[in-house]
């Protein structure tokens, strides 16, 4: 018995050593010349430029690649050539010629050549994966391709549109991730079956960007390593490393422990109780994405005018914005975000329940109905798809939240079976015609039309005026007059469409002190790590 | 990850009534085995693979994304074979298999095979280190429990074991990380290993521990125990209440056995009686017990797994199944279900060999 | 019965050596197994525990000014203090108004898995002890291949399947814990199926199903329910589990599970929103394991547990 108290004494000892030696684990900070960075990255499936259409995917692609035209980090809002130096319009604004940068060099080493960039524009088409859109409606198919992107010369490139758009449209698109150039030689090396590379570049890199794609595994970890011969000279930090903490208290941890140089996916709420600590800072970046609310048009109630103009009164605006979005999101009710050409700044509706409860009644729904409202599974969507269910019932609209997975809520919504559902939405490029096409423009109701990509299709709502103005702005070739285009159209947008766009994001970035110069911009990808100093 | 306990609990009971039936002879054991294994690799296939193909949430789009034009999607679901009956692509599945190719992960962009090689080290790992904390404290808890049948400490030990039983492990996991790393700083947060360090040791076992130890990267090797101690501390919280409320009621069985009392009357010192004979026959019925819960946190614990950021096979089935990503699910089931099965298999061979009586 | 116990007869009526009918050497059996519950000071505590949810969910309506869904933006995360004695959550919810309402959702819970498991459970195993043969063997390796499934990840296959919310919850919860009672049932059903009243029955010329359903089911029910109430606790764990991931009741409801798991990213400056919920499962899980083991020694002494 005396010898049973000492074994159990000894094997907690045992237990209490293996534990306690670990007191104090070097917390030295992280290596100079590296920047360690958590962020929940379980929405990146491929890196290939032609395939990636996710945020962590755009963002990591923006540092492997650059693009035929490009944001720079030291002036987001200009447009300026990227591998291109420079580019003609032909008179009748069909044909763009590009003149590539001289001097660039891939990761591998090889040169930046005219016949990259049309490799690289080519095999977005011919690989029709889901971002190729961008680019196919410009006209471009399998057959035509070919013809209408050719190399002139060594290092210069001509473009055709085959469609009626203007090319400032065009050079905006091909700012987004499907004009990234990859080096033709390397990729064509990795080609099996006539993928052009596809398989090889979902996890490897092969482009001229200032960071080369190190090792990526799923849900862990994104490495990326300092090209030395980039164009604007090596960057600061040697090594990139994205951290896969989906936990955003866990990354705040890391953060103030220094086991992280930045946290990326914080809340509002964490935010504010770091505010305190000194080594932390936080910087502010507005961003394009929106979260807003559709109704199904086909839906026999929510279908109503006036039962759409309800919803309109019911949400909380400003009571969200400064609780538990503070600081993140701001009211923001049109559907080109603000901060950008083209914006409507306008906030015309506000909570108003009266209001709500009397439109309602005008539609004769007066003593209520029940509807589902389906939402993604994350802060904030839960908070806010509870807080309009709450202002619902107090109208007498009973209401049921469904949280889902992307995964699952996509297919619903895609399939039109959604009732009134709460989701994000960030434009593919910076042009509001980008917006424009997924809101406003649904040429075509029918189930077996299956428009899928258009937001204006899923919610089956169709205005043939509306649909005439989104492809008139997208064809207007004098800028003042298509910027009054989208206003107007917008204007149209917020008072009769399916969508109640409520929130603006803005994304708050914390880090360590040293860390200083990260550049985040209006999209998804606009952020720059070749900037970064420590 | 408690629900996985509270699983493991019940699966540990139920199995093993399984395992003590005792067989006749040692071959038919074996196709008995043989069969059972192969029944339930069928099963296992054949569930997962229906919910893959009925749940609602999407591979295609999983593959495409939200924004796809109904071409893009159309293109990928004849791609991934969709279209056809459900009966056949079970069988083209099934057939590949066979052929050891589990398909290609859509989430890691990886053959299936190689994520399950990659993700389950890091479970063994952790099981591993669990199982040994539950049975080196768990025995002489039960031991002591027993000795002294119904005073305090009896209680205070059955108290703790209950405990081990009722607390939400995810919860338990959020509080210790809360105070003993945000708070006090003795440990170090989620993940295997600091971030730093990855990458410089050569993965060959997967096993961190293993592989920095062959390779002498002393410091890594320190670095990764430190990250072990408070999930494995977790799991083992349940395997240690389960161990040791086993461990005790074996115990009193031997203790009232005639043998103890003939050899107390011997005069035998008390610790002799105690340790060298009634445990030793208490140890035979324990091995049992020991590779059921080893089998059982091998499952993959979910939750504990998530709160530690511990890329194992238990995240990574579950992720897996958000994502829609259903030829991961089906392999690391079918791997997790062989493991059980396996584990249960061997223990029982154990059982045998040590155990005298079963040589008739 | 003509000699109706009166209250000073009554303790002696059920102590008497001589019982007169049959009523009342049963009242008698379960008056003695409550003499050495009741002698049981921890499983009494875990009576006390549960009694006291059962209350809390019965008078939720009383014990709270709302029903635990009241928003108030403007009072959020405060902590602990008179007004909200365990403080406000995320949206301005009381959380002890939630704690109290979630009771019911637990009880609600735990009560359905109970009621679909256990019959499935005494049905399969009785039928595949008693009838044996092919019967036997394809039941238990049905049941055998539940076993074997990483339990867990099949409730979270079937919710998926069925989609999120706590009846499909429930479900999920109830497929993946039958199949220990069908294993329990069996074995009892094994020891008894020769024995002489069982014998006597099939001469007489009664119907398998009858048999089963008359003779041996009652026999099986007291390990059962020792089983149902260590199991419980478990079942409580998994569906907090379900909640915390996402997969059970759906917002607003007052799911403990569910409210840790929003908790969770409050936990380092609102430690009460994830911690209160957390206590709350610990102390009923804990109670019914307290009650199952009390329970145990009373009706299963062959477990040997304390005295």
């Amino acid at each position: 018995m005396n010898m049973t108290l000492k074994s159990v004494a000894l094997a907690a000892a045992f237990a209490v050593a293996a534990a306690m030696p670990m007191a104090g684990p070097a917390n030295a900070g992280t290596p100079k010349n590296m920047l360690i960075m958590a962020k929940n990255i379980d929405d990146l499936i491929t890196l290939d430029p032609a395939e990636v259409f996710e945020f962590t995917g755009g963002e990591v692609i923006a540092n492997v690649y650059d693009r035929v035209m490009m944001f720079e980090p030291e002036d987001l809002t200009t447009l300026v050539g990227g591998v291109t130096e420079s580019h003609t319009i032909s008179d009748d604004g069909k044909t763009i010629v590009f003149k590539v940068r001289a001097g660039q060099t891939f990761h591998s080493g090889n040169p930046v050549t005219a016949a990259d960039v049309a490799f690289s524009l080519r095999r977005v088409v011919k690989l029709k994966k889901t971002p190729s859109f961008i680019l196919t409606q410009f006209g471009w198919n399998k057959g035509n391709v070919d013809g209408l992107i050719k190399t002139v010369d060594a290092m210069h490139v001509s473009v055709t549109m085959a469609a009626d758009f203007s090319p400032g449209l065009l050079l905006n698109a091909l700012s987004a991730g499907v004009g990234s150039v990859v080096d033709m030689k390397e990729v064509m090396k990795h080609a099996k079956d006539g993928d052009f590379g596809y398989g090889w570049l979902k996890n490897h890199s092969a482009g001229s960007g200032a960071y080369s794609l190190q090792t990526w595994n799923a849900n862990e970890i994104v490495s990326l390593s300092a090209h030395a011969g980039y164009r604007h000279g090596a960057p600061a930090m040697g090594r990139i490393v994205m951290r896969h903490v989906p936990e955003p208290a866990a990354q705040r941890l890391m953060v103030e422990k220094g086991d992280a140089d930045m946290a990326r996916d914080l809340t509002p709420d964490q935010i504010k109780g770091m505010m305190g600590n000194a080594d932390i800072v936080v910087g502010d970046y507005p961003k394009a994405a929106l979260i807003y609310m559709a109704t199904n048009n086909a839906h026999p109630i929510l279908g109503k005018d006036k039962v759409r103009q309800a919803i309109r009164y019911v949400v909380d605006y400003k009571g969200m914005a400064d609780s538990f979005l503070a600081g993140q999101y701001k009211i923001h009710q049109a559907f080109w975000p603000s901060g950008l050409w083209g914006s409507l700044e306008e906030t015309p509706f506000e909570m108003d329940l009266a209001k709500a409860k009397a439109l309602l009644a005008e539609a004769g729904h007066g003593s209520g109905f029940e509807i589902v409202i389906d939402t993604l599974k994350k802060s904030p969507y839960p908070e806010i798809a509870q807080s309009v269910q709450a202002a619902l019932a107090k109208i007498g609209v009973k209401s049921q939240i469904i949280l889902s997975e992307g995964k699952t809520l996509w297919p619903k919504y895609r399939a039109r079976k959604h009732q009134l559902i709460v989701a994000q939405w960030s434009p593919d490029y910076v042009d509001p015609h980008s917006n424009a096409d997924a809101f406003a423009h649904n040429p075509d109701n029918r189930m077996e039309a299956k428009l899928t990509g258009k937001l204006a299709w899923r919610t089956s709502w169709e205005n043939p005026s509306i649909n005439a103005m989104t492809e008139r702005a997208a064809k207007e070739l004098d800028l003042v007059k298509r910027e009054k285009l989208y206003m107007d159209l917008q204007r149209k947008v917020q008072m009769d469409g399916p969508f109640t766009v409520m929130f603006q994001k803005s994304e708050q970035v914390a880090s360590r002190k040293n860390v200083k110069n990260f550049v985040s911009g209006a999209n998804f990808d606009l952020v720059f790590y070749r900037t970064i100093t420590k | 990850m408690s629900q996985d306990t509270a699983n493991a609990k019940t699966t540990i009971e139920a199995a093993g009534r399984i395992s003590r039936s005792a067989l006749p002879s040692r071959l038919f054991a074996i196709t008995k085995h043989g069969f059972s294994i192969l029944l339930t690799f069928v099963g296992l296939t054949a569930i997962t693979f229906i919910i893959g193909r009925v749940m609602p949430a999407d591979p295609v789009l999983a593959i495409v994304g939200d924004r796809a034009s109904n071409e893009v999607y159309e293109a990928m679901r004849l791609q991934l074979g969709l279209d056809k009956p459900l009966i056949q692509q079970y069988l083209i599945y099934l057939s590949n298999i066979l052929q050891g190719d589990f398909g290609t992960s859509i989430m890691t962009t990886r053959p299936v095979l190689d994520d399950i090689i990659r993700f389950f080290p890091a479970t063994l790992e952790l099981a591993t280190i669990a199982t040994i904390f539950g049975v080196f404290l768990g025995i002489p808890m039960g031991v002591l429990a027993a000795v002294n049948q119904g005073r305090l400490i009896d209680h205070v030990i059955r108290i703790i074991g209950l405990f081990g039983y009722s607390v939400p492990i995810f919860w338990l996991g959020m509080v210790a990380l809360l105070i003993f790393y945000a708070g006090l700083g003795w440990l170090p947060g989620p993940g295997r290993i600091a971030v730093y360090y990855d990458g410089i040791v050569e993965a060959r076992s997967g096993i961190i521990l293993l592989d920095s130890a062959l390779q002498g990267e002393w410091e890594i090797f320190w670095n990764a125990l430190h990250h072990l101690v408070l999930p494995a501390s977790m799991l083992a919280t349940f395997a240690l209440a389960y161990i040791a409320r086993m461990t005790r009621s074996f115990m009193l069985d031997q203790l009232n056995q005639e043998y103890i009392l003939t050899a107390r009357v011997k005069g035998l010192s008390e610790g002799a009686v105690i340790w060298r004979h009634a445990f030793r026959n208490v140890l035979v019925q324990l091995i049992t017990i020991i590779g059921l819960t080893y089998a059982s946190l091998l499952e993959g614990s979910v939750l504990t797994e998530t709160i530690f950021a511990w890329p194992g096979i238990g995240q990574y089935i579950t992720t897996s199944l958000f994502n829609a990503d259903m030829n991961a699910v089906i392999g690391g089931t079918v791997v997790v279900g062989i493991c059980f099965v396996g584990v249960n298999v061997l223990s029982d061979i154990l059982y045998r060999i040590v155990d005298p009586r079963s040589h008739d | 019965m003509t000699d109706q116990p009166t209250e000073t007869g009554l303790k002696e009526w059920l102590l008497s050596d001589t019982p007169q009918s049959v009523a009342q050497a049963r009242c008698q059996r379960l008056y003695l197994a409550w003499l050495s519950f009741s002698a049981n000071p921890i499983a009494m505590l875990g009576l006390a525990i549960i009694v006291v949810l059962v209350g809390m969910a019965a008078a939720a309506p009383v014990l709270t000014g709302g029903d635990g869904t009241e928003q108030a933006l403007a009072n959020r995360l405060q902590p602990p203090s008179v007004a909200h004695w365990f403080g406000t959550d995320e949206l301005g919810r009381d959380i002890y108004d939630r704690i109290v309402w979630g009771a019911r959702i637990t009880l609600y819970i735990v009560g359905l898995v109970a009621i679909i498991v256990v019959p499935i459970g005494l049905l399969v195993g009785t039928v595949a002890g008693y009838v044996g043969g092919w019967v036997d063997i394809i039941l238990m390796r049905v049941t055998d291949i539940f076993l074997a499934f990483p339990r867990l990840i099949l409730a979270l296959a079937f919710v998926a399947v069925l989609g999120p919310g706590l009846e499909n919850a429930v479900l999920a919860i109830a497929l993946t814990t039958w199949s220990p009672f069908a294993r329990i049932s069996r074995a009892e059903t094994l020891t008894i199926r020769n024995a002489e009243h069982i014998l006597a029955a099939r001469v007489q010329g009664a119907s398998t199903a009858r048999i089963i359903v008359h003779h041996v089911t009652p026999l099986c029910l007291s390990s059962v329910i020792v089983r149902l109430t260590l199991d419980m606790a478990g079942i409580i764990l998994v569906a907090a589990g379900l909640g915390f991931l996402g997969l059970g009741a759906q917002p607003p409801l007052p799911e403990w599970g569910a409210m840790i798991s929003t908790g969770r990213q409050y936990m380092l400056d609102q430690w009460w929103v994830a911690t209160i919920p957390g206590l709350a499962i610990l102390i009923v899980s804990m109670g019914f394991n307290l009650l199952g083991d009390g329970l145990r020694d009373v009706l299963d002494p062959r477990s040997g547990g304390t005295s």
